[in-house]
């Protein structure tokens, strides 16, 4: 296979998906109304369809952009990718390790030590010790919290927090990174940092999957951009046309 | 790219969840010492005694008992406080590891809606968490047992195979309580009530003695009744357990485990949606 075709080599495939959450009022609560409701053979729930018959292939080394309204299943596609949902109907395929940088630092316990919590974050995404200690110092000296790596995590600021829950989330460079609007981590300096790691990400070959609501930086930072609208995949393509498209729809 | 395994994700692949959760348990066992750490040291991090307080808890819960029971037993029991605390060693091990495992899933819960964690992980940490502390109220039995005078049986060397069984029979029950708990949130509140009565329904602060002939059948029934046993009987009565004594443990422990576990995995795709 020449490079050329290497690169089209699918990454994550969609295929198919429809994802069905349960309406939170037909939660059934209690014992009581749960043996009620079977008895008059009731417990059918109303579903909801957050996504509905989606298709669609990322290819490796695509900056893939999902658009759409709120409520229109952007997450929930993220979800049902990084293999949080699984797919009330369809097929999900993902061939590598995937890096959800869906919510920074989530699982640090604020009496354990910043150098803890690293090891304890590291271990809920999937790694191993050997992994953590490997990209440990690289992951203090990116957030620049040397001073501060053995205080508890409960005195640190919000911007120490979510910098170090980057540099622990992206410490390892992933087959497919998700990104789910978090592109404002820290201080404009941090910042820029940020993104300089995750365009390194690119260039070192990892697919990148981001959902925004900043459509501009979606044409210039993704190859492709799909559509969502209220779970349908409604267009999918160029990110100038799909966001022009788009636009229109919403005028 | 660095050297990390790359593992391939399918949702169609029909696996057997059963299995292919102990898969993921073992890739994530890093995850599980973590835990146990974590939860170890952050429980008393800000107390000044610190982890002591592992082992003073039981020591004064049984001089509670001791002091106010005494009176009503001392008679029929000697070494009462020894006879407390070896049926307490397991009684705690298991409220202990049920509720943290009922908890742990809870807290692990808006964690399982961001990202992929094997879902047994947090009651299969919870035991971790309660070994830990039971190897360390040892110490205090140890004192207790030295200051009462009580004797040293070898029958104690039987005590790893007693929390092997008990470890079996919590973990599963733990599984399945919690798993409730996700789909009916007032289990949390009434497990409670049914511990407070469990415990009163074992005899662990009572000699068994008491226990009516006609009632000790009902009794029997009870899971914990055999396990608190296999505690008892090497530490109390300083002799092994019998082949009778045994087999219902054994029973208990496996049988628990399993259904626990099927229960609990059977429904492990669900509680990112419903926790």
């Amino acid at each position: 296979m020449s490079e050329q075709e290497m690169n089209k080599e699918a990454i994550v495939q969609i295929e198919n998906v429809s994802v069905s959450y349960r309406l939170p009022t037909e939660r059934i609560g209690s014992f009581k109304e749960y043996a009620i409701r079977k008895l008059q053979r009731r417990v059918k729930i109303e579903d909801f369809w957050a996504l509905v018959d989606v298709s669609m292939t990322v290819n490796k080394g695509d900056v893939f952009g999902i658009i759409g309204n709120n409520g229109a299943g952007k997450s929930t596609i993220l979800k049902v990718i990084s293999r949080v949902l699984k797919p009330s109907k369809g097929r999900v395929v993902v061939r590598g390790r995937i890096a959800p940088l869906l919510e920074l630092g989530a699982g640090f316990h604020p009496e354990l030590s910043g150098r803890e919590n690293v090891f304890l974050n590291g271990a809920l995404l999937g790694y191993s010790r050997e992994d953590m200690e490997k990209v440990f110092d690289e992951i203090v000296a990116f957030s620049e919290l040397e001073q501060f790596i053995n205080s508890p995590i409960r005195t640190y600021s919000s911007g120490m927090y979510a910098r170090l829950g980057f540099a622990v989330a992206t410490a390892h460079v992933p087959d497919v990174l998700i990104l789910d609007e978090i592109l404002s981590v820290g201080d404009e300096a941090f910042q820029k940092k940020s993104r300089e790691r995750l365009q390194s990400f690119q260039e070192k070959g990892s697919t990148v999957l981001m959902v925004s609501h900043g459509l501009d930086s979606m044409i210039t930072m993704c190859n492709r951009v799909a559509w969502l609208d209220q779970g349908k995949l409604r267009l999918l393509g160029e990110p100038s046309e799909v966001v022009a498209a788009y636009r229109e729809d919403n005028a | 790219m660095e050297d990390l395994s790359k593992p391939v994700y399918d949702s169609a692949e029909h696996k057997n969840s059963a299995i292919s959760e102990l898969k993921e348990l073992f890739n994530y066992r890093y995850l599980l010492g973590q835990l146990v750490r974590r939860d170890v040291t952050t429980r008393y991090k800000r107390s000044v005694l610190g982890v002591a307080w592992t082992m003073l808890n039981p020591l004064g819960t049984m001089l509670i008992l001791t002091f106010v029971f005494s009176n009503f037993f001392r008679s029929e029991v000697q070494h009462f406080p020894v006879y407390i605390l070896s049926g307490l060693l397991a009684w705690n091990f298991f409220t202990q590891a049920t509720n943290a495992a009922i908890s742990g899933l809870v807290w692990g819960g808006s964690l399982l809606k961001r990202i992929y964690i094997p879902s047994t992980v947090f009651g299969v940490s919870a035991i971790g968490t309660a070994l830990v502390n039971m190897v360390m109220s040892l110490v205090p039995l140890v004192i207790v047992m030295l200051i009462d005078g009580a004797t040293f049986h070898l029958s104690m060397l039987f005590l790893p195979v007693s929390i092997l069984l008990l470890t079996g029979f919590t973990l599963g029950f733990g599984l399945f309580i919690s798993s409730l708990a996700v789909f009916f949130p007032d289990v949390g509140e009434m497990y409670q009530v049914l511990l407070t009565g469990w415990m009163y329904l074992t005899p662990i602060i009572y000699p068994e003695s008491l226990i009516s002939a006609q009632l000790l059948p009902i009794y029997k029934i009870n899971p914990m009744y055999w396990m608190v046993k296999m505690f008892r009987l090497p530490i109390f009565d300083g002799r092994l357990p019998t082949l009778p004594e045994v087999l219902p443990a054994i029973a208990w422990s496996l049988g628990m485990l399993i259904v626990g576990w099927l229960f609990f995995t059977s429904r492990s795709e669900e509680y990112a949606y419903r926790v």
